[in-house]
């Protein structure tokens, strides 16, 4: 809880010097640098969210693994859990959303499900409580590669012509009404969906984490207080619990969310539209 | 304060270094997914389904073949039925032929007992009617031979008033016969 800790220092600084309670601020996503080390004059400074976003890989990667490792016609409990979400996945999205010729992207969807559930997990697991999703970068990182894969399908699947004359001049639109539809269709399909993809996952566990944090710290400070403080202090804590299980909700909802949209983009792209 | 010196920095703008780290983490899991992952579930998956549909196709060839054995056991027992019926008509024609011929060979048979008969009656009649005819003749010779007193058997005269006699007697009886 170091970053919290952290503020929480800044908290008791604040009380201190009789400043009052200190919200929590962007700090919170730029923790102290643990070790600095640079390549090619790129920074890859380790911190605690770039060691939250190891252990969670990690950790996902032993479970995908241990799910795996000798596979049962009936599944254990293991095998169970990691069979449900892959199939969830597989059938749910894969299958249903992209249609039949979805599911050999399963596996890249099953990937993008499972390293953004367990790195939003993070944001409720002990010790952590941050996940790396809340730094732009890792879902702007996803929504590229997803960004890239959706039309670099779509070129693959319908031809570069058809694909981008589909895009510009959507099929059974009045001619006139081109000049409104076209500029809203490249925006949407080149700019909007990947921003969008990325701002939605990184903005839920962002305010997510910021919600948390606020109500627990704030729950400290007004125990530490005293005096008719310490009546809102217990429903300040009580606050930060349900927004845990809130949380908790916004963790699977945002995975699930982004790799659906991601296999509608996908779906688009396979089947001509319309 | 570090925290104050964080505030400036804008969250939607991403350091390099951590786009890279976020490639590499994901990059990770993708190959494990697909190297490792999801063909191990897909074989679990292809598994369990043939194990499912095979134990259907199973039960569906098991009760398409009862139902074939059923059929064949039906149809044999309908074509048993049919050959005892064509048993028992064949067996029926058969006695029928049987009696028939019985009845005419026995019909025949008395027949000809009843001609034998009447020929055997008819040969004794005759025979009866010579010897009689003999006698008569005898007895009339005899007897005429008395009154008169004097034996004409010897005259061939008189063998011939006889069997005239005789003749005319025969032509009675078969013109009686013949108007009868």
């Amino acid at each position: 809880m170091t970053s919290s800790a952290l503020a929480l220092g800044g908290v008791l600084a604040a009380e201190g010097s009789g400043d009052g309670f200190q919200a929590p601020g962007l700090g919170e996503f730029y923790p102290e640098v643990v070790a600095n080390f640079s390549v090619l004059g790129i920074d890859f400074a380790i911190t605690r969210i770039t060691i939250i976003l190891w252990v969670a890989t990690l950790a996902l990667v032993a479970f995908l693994v241990a799910t795996v490792r000798n596979p049962q016609i009936v599944p254990g409990k293991l095998q169970y859990v990691g069979e449900s979400g892959y199939s969830l996945v597989r059938d749910g999205i894969a299958r249903d959303v992209i249609g039949p010729k979805g599911l050999p992207f399963a596996p890249f969807l099953g990937a993008l499900f499972f390293f953004i559930l367990a790195n939003n997990l993070m944001a409720i697991i002990p010790f952590a409580q941050i996940s790396p999703m809340s730094k732009f970068a890792f879902p702007l990182v996803l929504a590229a590669i997803c960004w890239v894969m959706y039309i670099w399908i779509g070129i693959r699947e319908q031809g570069a012509g058809k694909y981008f004359k589909d895009i510009l001049f959507l099929p059974g639109v009045p001619k006139p009404m081109y000049i409104l539809v076209t500029p809203i269709e490249i925006l949407q399909n080149f700019v909007v969906r990947p921003f969008t993809l990325a701002v939605r996952l990184f903005a839920n566990m962002f305010a997510g984490h910021m919600l948390l944090v606020v109500f627990s710290l704030g729950a400290v400070y007004l125990f530490q207080v005293g005096n008719y403080s310490i009546v809102f202090g217990p429903i300040s804590a009580l606050m930060a619990i349900v927004m845990t299980f809130f949380e908790l909700l916004v963790i699977f909802l945002q995975a699930y969310v982004f790799t659906v949209l991601m296999g509608t983009y996908l779906n688009g792209s396979i089947e001509a539209e319309h | 304060m570090n925290i104050l010196a964080a505030e400036s920095e804008n969250p939607l703008l991403p350091p390099l270094g951590e786009i890279i780290i976020g490639l590499i983490a994901f990059g990770i899991v993708l190959l494990v997914m697909f190297k490792f992952v999801a063909p191990r579930f897909e074989q679990v998956f292809r598994a369990r389904r043939e194990a499912i549909e095979g134990g259907i196709e199973r039960a569906e060839a098991m009760q398409t073949e009862a139902k074939a054995a059923l059929e064949q056991y039906r149809a044999q027992l309908a074509e048993a039925r049919n050959e005892a019926a064509q048993i028992r008509d064949q067996a029926r024609a058969e006695g029928q032929q049987i009696l028939e011929e019985l009845r005419s060979q026995a019909q025949e048979e008395s027949a000809r007992i009843v001609a034998r008969g009447a020929e055997q009656l008819a040969s004794q009649r005759q025979q009866v009617i010579n010897e009689l005819r003999g006698q008569i003749g005898a007895l009339a010779v005899d007897l005429a031979s008395r009154v008169v007193g004097e034996s004409l058997a010897e005259e061939a005269r008189r063998r011939g008033t006889v069997d005239r006699f005789l003749a005319e007697l025969d032509d009675m009886a078969t013109s009686g016969e013949g108007a009868r």
